[in-house]
């Protein structure tokens, strides 16, 4: 009988053992927010027991992997980050758990969740990718040289006044130029920028019964724009740049202007950019046609359907994605910092408000994107800055090679064009759209 | 020499080496086939079924297909050419008395040991970028405008990185062949009174034949298959101009996510290499005999 | 060098020959100088050439964020592991096709180099496929196995070229006194042929330490290597030239110093029956 609490004491602390030995794998993105919450994460692991197995890679190597895995059942990852592109393609597959724990559970409150993030990742009101941060896009300006060109930045640019604004911020000789947009090629990369402000042209991908419409007046409009705006007042080796090449040009002082994802504020008034007081905001240009260039991204968190500790997983997102995660953040970093585009109660935390003189532009740009009219005449898709179907992601990497082509001097814009309307032609009637 | 008994202890050495290269060749051959008549996206369980021909005609039918191939060849012939020469040249210069042998022959061998990525981001970000990269530093010092290497000229910028990594193997190779040369038979072609040049074309150039004809095979067959460089820096564009059969599998197949093309490509790229390597394989098989 | 060639000349040959080496040598050196330098520094205009903040930071920024001990522990295992697999069966494999050669030797050797030449792209899907239904995926043995094969054929070749310079009268010398054929193997052939499987050896531990499709692509957090360790550092954001440095550096440095003290053994078999 003495025995009996030995027996119980080491069967006790067998179960913790292994409890503690449950480890969950977990695939981010390597973004400074990402790289943040891994830092953060032992005291997930402290909390819950659950030891984490940290999978950071860039952008690109990440989204092969998973879906690699996800597709063929692989099982590597507990936790992948995947946006509002996967979410509904992959939940139609039956290849996500439904994050119903994480719904049910007062604590997460979701609620709270902007209508916009979770519309995007949920398929019929099931919530299948929980939002770790969320994006739209904006005009960020350099005070000081809109000072300096004797122009003022009204709250909602025109394109016509971005490019006036561009061709007056810019100066070769002190290494500034007028503006910093997105060229290397990638769907996630120009084609999001360029998709986005095509709409704001009114052109679209597909029409409604899914012919490209690379051929159309609207799609010349905006690669005519956007080239010779690149040519006039954009840096060197554009057509190399993404959202973090760009974010570092911006940091250092070098561009007048960037349109790009609203996640970057924080960044660019934060203690790594030499011109962090001189940040100005603004909606997305338009042309007057009712629909202006913004996107409407997020970066979440969603299990596998393959994945063997669904419950620790969902623990994890949980733990990630709540408001007192968001708390965290703040009492470590300070307010601008945490993540932003996820809660409405953010955005109404009257100490958020006041750190982040960004704040309200970026939820009126959320608010503003609608992926299910995103353009000015109607699409069969739904999407922003992609059309939310499998093939998209390989006809849009193939686009964005021609234009990034294009951008470099490669090839003339009617060429890219050309070649862009034929290559998506020939994947759409291979996947049958296009009968 | 050899006899039964040999023979069969010959052969049961050699058995486990080549059953399970078999295997390794074999088994994704036959599911690459098998793939590439089939219908098989990664991300629409919807297309199943067989598909005949289709996916051969989608991969040979790519605007870029005819492109890459010409890349592939240069690439690979482009590589050879700077590291048969270049790798000459070094050798020629490392067999000279000179001060430092250790240390040079060090540092000459280094970049070998680079793995590609690192080789590709140290070249991508501290070398040729347009705004910081070290050439563009050095152009800007003497008055020239910075070159957006991977803009202007992706596909040279591709050579160059990986001729920097197989230099190195080229002129180890070299260097040993020419190190082999008996001091007599120099000697021998000194006192006849061959001039330096002389001495080069008919002496030297013929022993390193089968050295240069191994460093050409060798290197081929890891040229053909030139991925990570490409990836790292250019991402096959802008456009297509860096794209070559191995990056055009990999954006068919796995980017857009369509096996049943990417394998098509792949057997594409086999029978390719297949061609090569009959070229080659009868080039060095000669050799070897001699 | 029994040559007698003038100071004149020597100076000039020493000059030339360093002044190549260095150029070659430039991108690593590049890749040091530049990892003990702050962010700012890494991509000032003009830039500086020694670091004029001598700095550690990049090298606790990049373990804070990717344990390095973890994937060079990894590398380590896989490259090793796979070459001494791949010579425990290609040793056999040369010694059979070195001493007992049947006409098909010369086919089945350029046979095994051919494998070398499928596209490793080509085939992910099928290889993914049976590392996942065999649970290979993410594991240091499923890694090792492709290693191995990956680098068997050059293993076979170069131990092949290698043994075919013994010379036979020393075996047939060793079989008249009445030696067992593992006798042979152990007592005549191993000594004589040490500095060419060392030489194999240390080129197979490089190619597999530098192999870069598959440690990437068919692992996740357990099993990365040095390569998935550095994808997780290509493409971040902000000012990251002296970290990515600092990354590469650790990534490269343990074959570069393996290399740099093992080049004499290297360099010694590396001749693919190039010399005569």
């Amino acid at each position: 009988m003495k025995l009996t609490p030995f027996i119980v004491g080491a069967l006790s602390l067998a179960l913790v053992g292994t409890a503690s030995a449950e480890t969950i794998t977990i695939a981010v993105v390597n973004n400074d927010d990402m790289i943040r919450m891994q830092a953060l994460s032992p005291a997930f692991t402290a909390a819950s027991g659950v030891d984490v197995n940290w999978v950071v890679l860039e952008e690109n190597t990440l989204r092969q992997n998973v879906t690699t895995d996800i597709a063929t059942n692989g099982g590597q990852y507990d936790v992948m980050m995947i946006g509002p592109y996967e979410a509904p393609v992959w939940a139609k597959q039956g290849w996500l758990t439904p994050l119903d724990a994480l719904a049910a559970d007062p604590g997460f409150d979701i609620d709270d969740l902007l209508p916009a993030m979770r519309g995007a990742l949920s398929v019929d009101g099931t919530l299948y990718a929980s939002p770790f941060y969320g994006e739209s896009s904006m005009v960020y300006y350099r005070k000081d040289l809109m000072e300096k060109a004797g122009l003022t930045m009204p709250d909602a640019p025109t394109w016509e006044f971005i490019g006036k604004a561009a061709r007056a911020m810019t100066d070769r000789a002190n290494d500034i130029n007028g503006i910093c947009l997105r060229g290397k090629a990638g769907w996630g990369e120009n084609m999001a920028f360029l998709t986005a402000m095509s709409n704001s042209f009114g052109a679209r991908w597909f029409d409604e019964s899914w012919h490209p419409q690379f051929d159309q007046p609207e799609w010349k409009a905006t690669l005519d724009t956007y080239l010779s705006l690149m040519a006039d007042a954009g840096p060197a080796g554009a057509s190399s740049n993404g959202y973090n090449e760009n974010m570092t040009l911006f940091q250092q002082g070098k561009c007048g202007m960037w349109i790009d994802a609203t996640v970057a504020a924080s960044a660019l008034i934060g203690d790594k950019s030499t011109v962090a007081d001189q940040v100005g905001f603004a909606l997305a240009p338009d042309t007057g046609l009712g629909k202006r260039g913004n996107w409407l991204w997020t970066w979440a968190l969603a299990v596998p359907k393959s994945s063997q500790h669904a419950d620790a997983a969902q623990k994890f997102i949980n733990w990630a994605t709540n408001k007192a995660y968001i708390e965290t953040v703040a009492a470590k970093e300070g307010w601008a910092n945490v993540p932003p585009g996820t809660r409405t109660s953010l955005y109404n935390n009257p100490a958020y408000q006041a750190a982040a003189p960004f704040a309200k532009t970026t939820l009126d740009s959320i608010n503003s994107a609608d992926p299910q009219h995103p353009t000015v005449k109607p699409v069969p898709y739904v999407g922003v800055q992609f059309a939310a179907i499998p093939e998209f992601a390989g006809i849009a990497t193939n686009v964005g090679q021609l234009f990034s082509a294009a951008l470099a001097g490669q090839m003339s814009a009617d060429d890219a064009l050309k070649q862009a309307q034929d290559s998506t032609t020939r994947d759409m009637t291979r996947a049958g759209y296009i009968k | 020499m050899a006899t039964a008994q040999t023979r069969n202890l010959a052969r049961t050495m050699m058995a486990p080496a080549v059953v399970l290269l078999f295997i390794w060749m074999i088994v994704p051959l036959v599911m690459t086939l098998w793939f590439s008549f089939q219908n098989y996206s990664l991300i629409n369980p919807m297309m199943t079924g067989f598909a005949g021909l289709a996916n051969y005609t989608y991969v040979i039918s790519d605007p870029s297909f005819v492109q890459a191939l010409i890349n592939t060849l240069i690439l690979v012939l482009g590589v050879l050419i700077i590291t048969v020469i270049g790798g000459t040249f070094i050798a020629l210069l490392l067999d000279q008395p000179i001060w430092g042998q250790g240390i040079l022959r060090i540092l000459v061998i280094s970049p070998f040991f680079v793995m590609p990525p690192v080789a590709a981001l140290i070249w991508k970000n501290g070398f040729m970028h347009a705004d910081y990269g070290l050439i563009s530093h050095l152009m800007r010092f003497v008055g020239l405008k910075p070159i957006d290497w991977f803009a202007q000229y992706p596909l040279l910028s591709v050579i160059i990185i990986v001729a920097w990594q197989w230099l190195p193997f080229a002129t180890l190779i070299l260097l040993t062949a020419l190190q082999s040369l008996s001091e007599e038979q120099r000697e021998a072609a000194e006192m006849d009174g061959a001039n330096a040049v002389n001495r080069f074309w008919y002496i030297i150039m013929p022993h390193m034949s089968r050295a240069v004809t191994i460093v050409i095979l060798i290197q081929t067959i890891f040229l053909l298959g030139i991925f990570a460089e490409i990836r790292v820096t250019t991402g096959g564009g802008p456009g297509f101009a860096s794209t070559n059969i191995a990056f055009l599998v990999f954006r068919t197949g796995i980017l857009s996510n369509d096996i049943g093309a990417g394998s098509a490509g792949g057997v594409v790229a086999v029978i390719i290499a297949n061609i090569v390597a009959f070229f080659l394989m009868r080039a060095v098989g000669k050799n070897l005999d001699a | 060098m029994a040559r007698n060639v003038s100071t004149q000349a020597k100076v000039g040959f020493t000059i030339g020959a360093w002044a190549i080496a260095l150029l070659l040598f430039s991108p690593i050196l590049w890749v040091i100088l530049t990892a003990f330098k702050t962010e700012a520094e890494a991509i000032a205009n003009p830039p500086t050439f020694l670091p004029e903040h001598f700095t550690l930071e990049n090298f606790g920024a990049v373990q804070d964020r990717s344990d390095y001990i973890k994937h060079v522990t990894n590398s380590i295992l896989v490259s090793v592991g796979s070459t001494l697999l791949g010579l425990i069966i290609g040793i056999p494999a040369a010694w059979s096709m070195a001493f007992a050669p049947s006409k098909k030797t010369k086919d089945i050797l350029m046979w095994m180099l051919s494998t070398k030449m499928m596209p490793a792209v080509g085939v992910l899907i099928p290889i993914y496929l049976i590392f996942r239904d065999l649970h290979l995926l993410d594991t240091v043995h499923g890694l090792t196995i492709i290693m191995t094969l990956i680098n068997l054929p050059i293993i076979i070749w170069m131990l092949y070229t290698y043994f075919k310079e013994i010379p036979v009268d020393i075996l047939e010398a060793a079989r008249m006194d009445g030696a067992e054929l593992w006798n042979e193997i152990t007592h005549v052939l191993v000594p004589m042929a040490v500095p060419g499987i060392a030489s194999t050896l240390l080129l197979n531990v490089i190619l597999a330490w530098n192999e870069a499709f598959w440690t990437i692509t068919l692992t996740s957090g357990r099993a990365g290597t040095l390569t998935a360790f550095i994808s997780s550092f290509s493409s971040p954001q902000g000012l990251f030239l002296a970290k990515l440095s600092a990354a590469s550096l650790l990534a490269i440095a343990p074959i570069l110093i393996l290399g740099w003290f093992s080049q004499k053994q290297l360099v010694r078999g590396l001749t693919f029956g190039a010399v005569k």
